[in-house]
């Protein structure tokens, strides 16, 4: 069995060991689930870094017929694109895990996020469009959840169902264009296939790319967070706890923007290359306005949320250059953002659930109680503003190179963002982390180790690529490699 | 060891001792500074090494043959970048005066944070300390207090050197930008320092952010460069034959070709950092750091790292600058400067914190280079450069041993008194020599006091330049600044120094320890010095005694790429202005200032210049002008115009009411069609309503496993299903 379909299952497997014996006790579900975490990182590690770079293509495939009559497998694999995103997605269960250590009713939540991170590693690994959809189900469903049963009381259920209506949308708009190319590529091939690596190889007619590329990117997109439908995204962020906004905004939007990329621009490159000079504008609105928004924010995590939807529209824009450098750096910045954001996150979280606020001009001083998360938060917020030395440089330079490329105008106002972004940073780190801290938080509780551990594996993350971009540029250029020589 | 290898090791000392003192050292004072200093003492060696392998392999064969070394940092696509350490002449003397006064600097900053006195009474960190009341012969007195965040000062400053260094040895624009926003963060964090303050907060922001907004253009600049020629790299980008399809090409926007709007791209990254109207406003403010760091970051290294950017890019500028048919970017460098140097200095002449006069004579300096290089005087640029970085050093961190012997006096007295506004000083000389004496040689350096000083000869150089090329608007533009400049140095010298003490606080100051002397002496002698390396040849005796070493040394470089023009016959024009313009603003700040008796008096200027003096001292309201201009409507834009309006009201207002509509759509088709119409039918969908329901109500009573059942046995049936599918075919 390979070791891919190991990772997919194991959380699934542990998840539903969690909800069906009722009476497990706190202390063995969190150990567990520590360790399935634990595995769960290592062997995305792994399979990351045993990706052979000079074969190049996908690897670790395992393919097993599901539906013969139908032309449905299971069918996963990973290639230089997605093998980032695994590790991203063991980066966030591990520290998931790791920083709701307090959770109430832990059983049922862990049980929830490991289903959730089954149907995730399932998307990014998948190659057939039928096993693509139904781990995309998988990742959506508990979603609702553990937002609505964990959030944040004031707008869980509010957001919770905004959350759910945009995603089923887009998912529905998005079943019915992977449909009409199966049906399409039955036409042509006289048999019905599911799978990608032969659809990748269909060549739809031009006509009928032209029609159904902008319901497949947007079906997707829609979870990528693009203007305008990107709503549900700081609303559900912020509504949802802490874990559950880490890999909501670290892990599900790259699954959008993946397999906007995956069915959309790899499937239908003539559609994309009719389609796309309307959609960058329309991202270019979510980097500027995004970050406009989030610097205005009284709310810590609105500011995150909306920051989100900024630096998500830097990665569908690499990706709507079409050329080498904006794939590369929106590949990066897959994965940087993701890291970045569940570090965001999670040192939201450690400050309001001691605060038990998040209204900026409420918090101030916390360098002084929780030293770790500011340094983390800073470091984050370093990365989030492009600095030099932090991962979130090594995607954006050559994102802006191949926006640049494709218009200059697009990135000289993109760059505006870059302005902006340092502005709320600043804002946000200067007010709750420094400054005088408020009577009422002198005997908050420090960090607990846990919270630590997360904190250091993000931010290494962070530094590591910042500093050797080895370590993942060559994996994103072979996926480069790859989707560019779909769109010749 | 090779050449090479020490370049790369040049700047890893400081990041050492920074990792070492965040990590491991944070709880030792002295610990922390022994490291910081031992670090930038390895770096200073190694420094010079190289300097003096430089000058035995001789400018021409440096500048053809440069040391450089490089590896590849992001691969991709034939190894999309590469970084390295590169040493021509050029590096070479910028080397020089970095590794100097960063040494010097931190050696003053033990002093300054006052290493060896005791604990404050009530210091916090935060907060500058406060003093400390000690016990001698049975009376009590106050003393000042050591910093309470003494260890993370020398952290902070490590890392900035090691960004200088970096800055400095890269062979590429990338690795220079690399080490560019690393100054740019630690200047954010220094001038945040003292974080508890509300203004050194908002200064640290100011100063940040106005810088980050050259910095994207530059950003822009670079990714555009690569784009048009598939490299950062100097030794490729300014390859002639690279240069020459840039200058030839048309770029998209303004009429100017490739090279000149990359140039341009990277000049704006300059006025930002290098402190350039319209983006100067941060510069006065990032007078709220420690002196220290305004000496090292304000004064010598960072804002100077605007300057050698557009230096160590004037293939690139002389390119676009030869190509005739193109807008060139030179005339707009070339205003700007000149602008900044005038518009800088007039400011100065009507403040009255020591600091601040030299902020705004540092931005004016600056101006002086910037218009340099607009000219075509780049090694005129680079060599001001060099000297204004030792005297304007010497000077920041004279007024910080100012301000520190007039804390002593207001401890003593307990006065309450700003320590730093001139008018409370006066007869300092007495109390201070050491720093007078050398405040004198920096500031007579600084109003380019003929022939002695280190800061006339560059001076000259670049008036000498302009008149030889008849620029004359920059001439005359750049020689009533240097009247204003020897006027307000020698209104600051005046006011400070000279008369007699006009408040208690300035009749018990002391002079500062040798950890702040002893630099002020080192660059002092630089101050005075540095100058004999630049005499030019047509300067009457001196031009024929002393070789123009400067001029052969870092013109070396230039002359790959500029024709040797033929010679110019030099005017002694600019030369009797630079000394008449010197000396007579040194004796008007004299006539005028000395009559200053009292600290409560008006300035003597105030009277004669009437509503100029009111706008002189408000910075022409450019602060003001700036927040009405963009803070507020950005600000509006974004709360109200994009948050408020298109975000919560249009878009989810239309979100809404597809909701409200959906629902009332229910509500229609329940009520007048599905009730009264199909009613028996009705009623069973509404009993199944009624067990949605329950079975609603039961998740929201948390049984998360109950739903969980249903669930997986939906998964169970599906898996069914599946298989007999799977078997049927």
């Amino acid at each position: 069995m390979s070791p891919l379909t190991i990772l997919i299952f194991l959380p699934i497997v542990v998840g539903g060991v969690f909800l069906i014996f009722p009476r497990m006790k706190d202390q063995t579900v969190k150990v567990l689930a520590l360790l399935t975490g634990l595995i769960a990182f290592l062997i995305s590690g792994w399979i990351y870094l045993s990706y052979d770079l000079q074969a190049g293509g996908y690897q670790f495939v395992h393919r097993v017929p599901w539906l013969p009559a139908l032309g449905i497998e299971y069918h996963v694999g990973v290639d230089g694109m997605s093998a980032p995103l695994v590790l991203l997605t063991g980066v966030v269960i591990f520290t998931g895990v790791l920083v709701s250590w307090n959770m109430p009713r832990i059983r049922e939540f862990f049980g929830l996020l490991f289903i959730l991170a089954t149907g995730v590693f399932g998307v990014f690994a998948s190659l057939d469009l039928f096993t693509l959809f139904f781990f995309y189900e998988i990742a959506v469903f508990p979603m609702y959840l553990l937002i609505v049963i964990w959030g944040w009381k004031k707008t869980r259920e509010y957001a919770g169902m905004k959350l759910t209506l945009y995603l089923f949308v887009g998912s529905v708009l998005a079943l019915v264009g992977a449909l009409a190319m199966v049906f399409q590529a039955r036409e042509q091939l006289g048999y019905l296939t599911f799978n990608l690596l032969e659809l990748e190889k269909v060549a739809f007619p031009v006509a009928f790319q032209k029609i159904w590329f902008p319901v497949v990117f947007f079906g997707f997109a829609v979870l990528g967070g693009i203007f305008p439908v990107h709503n549900w995204s700081p609303d559900g962020h912020v509504a949802a706890p802490t874990a559950v906004s880490m890999f909501h905004a670290g892990v599900l939007m790259k699954l959008g923007a993946f397999a906007a990329l995956r069915l959309g621009i790899m499937l239908m490159p003539e559609g994309a290359k009719f389609h796309l000079p309307w959609i960058i504008f329309l991202t270019l609105v979510n980097v500027v306005y995004g970050a406009f928004i989030a610097s205005v924010q009284q709310d810590f995590k609105y500011v995150i949320g909306f920051s989100s939807v900024s630096h998500m529209g830097l990665v569908l824009m690499g990706f709507a250059t079409l050329n080498y450098h904006g794939f590369l750096g929106a590949g990066i910045q897959m994965f940087s953002h993701g890291v970045m954001t569940a570090l965001f996150f999670a040192v939201v979280g450690m400050v309001y659930d001691r605060a038990h606020t998040r209204h900026i001009p409420s918090l101030g001083g916390f360098v002084k109680k929780l030293p770790w998360a500011a340094v983390a938060f800073i470091i984050g917020g370093l990365t989030s503003m492009g600095m030099p030395g932090f991962s979130g440089f090594v995607a954006e330079f050559p994102i802006f190179m191949g926006v640049w490329r494709y218009e200059p105008w697009i990135a000289i106002v993109a760059v505006v963002s870059i302005v902006v972004t340092a502005s709320y940073v600043l804002r946000v780190a200067w007010r709750v982390f420094f400054g005088e801290l408020k009577s009422e938080y002198q005997d908050v509780p420090p960090l607990l180790i846990y919270d630590k551990i997360a904190l250091i594996v993000l931010c290494a993350f962070l530094i590591g690529i910042g500093w050797f971009p080895r370590l993942m540029t060559p994996w994103v250029h072979v996926g480069t490699e790859y989707v560019l020589a779909l769109l010749k | 060891m090779t050449n090479e290898l020490l370049l790369w090791l040049l700047p890893l000392p400081p990041l050492l001792a920074f990792a070492l003192i965040v990590l491991f050292l944070n709880k030792s004072n002295k610990a922390s500074h022994t490291v910081a200093i031992l670090s930038v003492v390895l770096s200073w060696l190694g420094s010079m090494v190289l300097f003096l392998r430089a000058l035995g392999i001789g400018a021409e064969a440096l500048a053809e043959h440069p040391m450089h070394d490089s590896l590849v940092w992001l691969p991709g696509k034939t190894s999309l970048l590469r970084i390295g350490v590169y040493l021509d002449p050029l590096t070479a003397v910028t080397l020089f005066f970095v590794a100097w006064t960063i040494v010097m600097i931190f050696v003053y900053s033990v002093g300054y944070h006052n290493y060896g006195q005791p604990k404050g009474d009530h210091d916090e960190k935060g907060y500058p300390p406060h003093g400390a009341t000690v016990e001698e012969h049975g009376h009590k007195h106050k003393v000042p207090s050591i910093e309470p965040m003494y260890a993370r000062f020398f952290a902070f400053v490590s890392l900035f050197a090691f960004g200088m260094y970096l800055l400095v040895v890269s062979d590429n624009l990338l690795t220079l930008f690399a080490g560019w926003e690393i100054m740019g963060l630690c200047s954010f964090l220094l001038i945040g320092f003292w974080f508890k303050k509300e203004s050194a907060r908002a200064a640290a922001i100011k100063a940040f952010m106005t810088t980050r907004v050259g910095d994207v253009f530059m950003l822009l600049g670079i990714a555009y460069l690569y784009v048009a020629t598939g490299s950062l790299a100097y030794t490729d980008v300014f390859n002639p034959e690279v240069l020459h399809q840039l200058a030839h090409s048309p770029a998209p926007v303004l009429g100017m070709s490739v090279a000149g709007f990359i140039g341009l791209l990277l000049f704006i990254g300059t006025v930002g950092k290098s402190a350039q109207w319209p983006l100067h406003v941060w510069l006065p403010d990032a007078m709220e750091g420690p002196t220290p760091v305004s000496a090292m970051i304000h004064a010598a290294t960072m804002v100077s790292a605007g300057v050698y950017l557009i230096i160590r890019v004037f293939p690139l500028l002389h390119a676009a600058a030869e190509v005739p048919e193109f807008l060139s970017p030179m005339p707009i460098i070339a205003f700007i400067g000149a602008f900044t140097a005038l518009f800088a200095a007039t400011i100065a002449v009507a403040q009255n914190d020591i600091k601040r006069v030299l902020a705004y004579s540092t931005i004016s300096q600056l101006g002086y280079m910037v218009a340099a290089v607009g000219i075509g005087a780049y090694v005129a640029a680079a060599f001001h450069l060099v000297t204004h970085a030792f005297f304007k050093a010497l000077l920041f961190l004279g007024s910080g041993s100012v301000i520190h012997g007039m804390e002593h006096g207001v401890l003593h007295t307990g006065e309450r008194i700003d320590p730093q506004n001139m008018y409370n000083m006066g007869g300092l000389r007495r109390k201070m020599p050491i720093t007078f004496w050398t405040f004198l040689i920096g500031g007579f350096a600084l109003a380019g006091f003929p022939v002695v000083t280190a800061g006339f000869w560059s001076k000259d150089e670049i008036l000498g330049e302009a008149f030889a090329g008849h620029h004359m608007g920059v001439f005359w533009t750049l020689a009533v600044a240097a009247l204003l400049t020897a006027f307000y140095t020698m209104r600051q010298i005046t006011l400070t120094f000279l008369g007699e003490p006009r408040t208690e606080a300035a009749k018990h100051a002391h002079e500062t320890p040798w950890t702040m002397t002893v630099p002020l002496m080192v660059l002092s002698v630089f101050a005075v010095g540095y100058g004999w390396v630049g005499v030019p040849k047509y300067f009457p005796v001196l031009g024929g005694l002393l070789p123009h070493w400067f001029q052969e040394w870092v013109g070396a470089v230039f002359h790959l790429y500029v024709k040797e023009e033929q010679a110019v016959s030099h005017s002694l024009v600019p030369l009797l202005v630079s000394i008449l313009v010197s000396l007579g603003g040194l004796a008007l700040g004299y006539v005028v200032y000395r009559g200053v008796t009292r600290a409560d008096q008006p300035d003597p200027l105030a009277r004669p210049l009437g509503p100029i003096f009111t706008l002189l001292k408000n910075k022409y309201y450019f602060d003001e002008l700036y927040a009405f201009l963009f803070v507020r409507p950005a600000y509006w834009l974004a709360e109200v115009f994009t948050f408020r309006w298109l975000d919560r009201t249009v878009i989810d207002g239309i979100l809404h009411a597809v909701a409200r509509l959906s629902w009332n759509l229910g509500q229609f088709l329940r009520n007048y069609i599905d009730l009264p119409l199909i009613n028996g039918f009705g009623d069973a969908l509404g009993e199944g309503a009624k067990g949605f329901g329950r079975l609603f109500r039961a998740i929201q009573s948390g049984r998360v496993q109950h739903y969980m059942l249903v669930a997986l046995a939906h998964v169970v049936a599906f898996l069914m299903l599946v298989y007999y599918y799977a078997t049927m075919s």
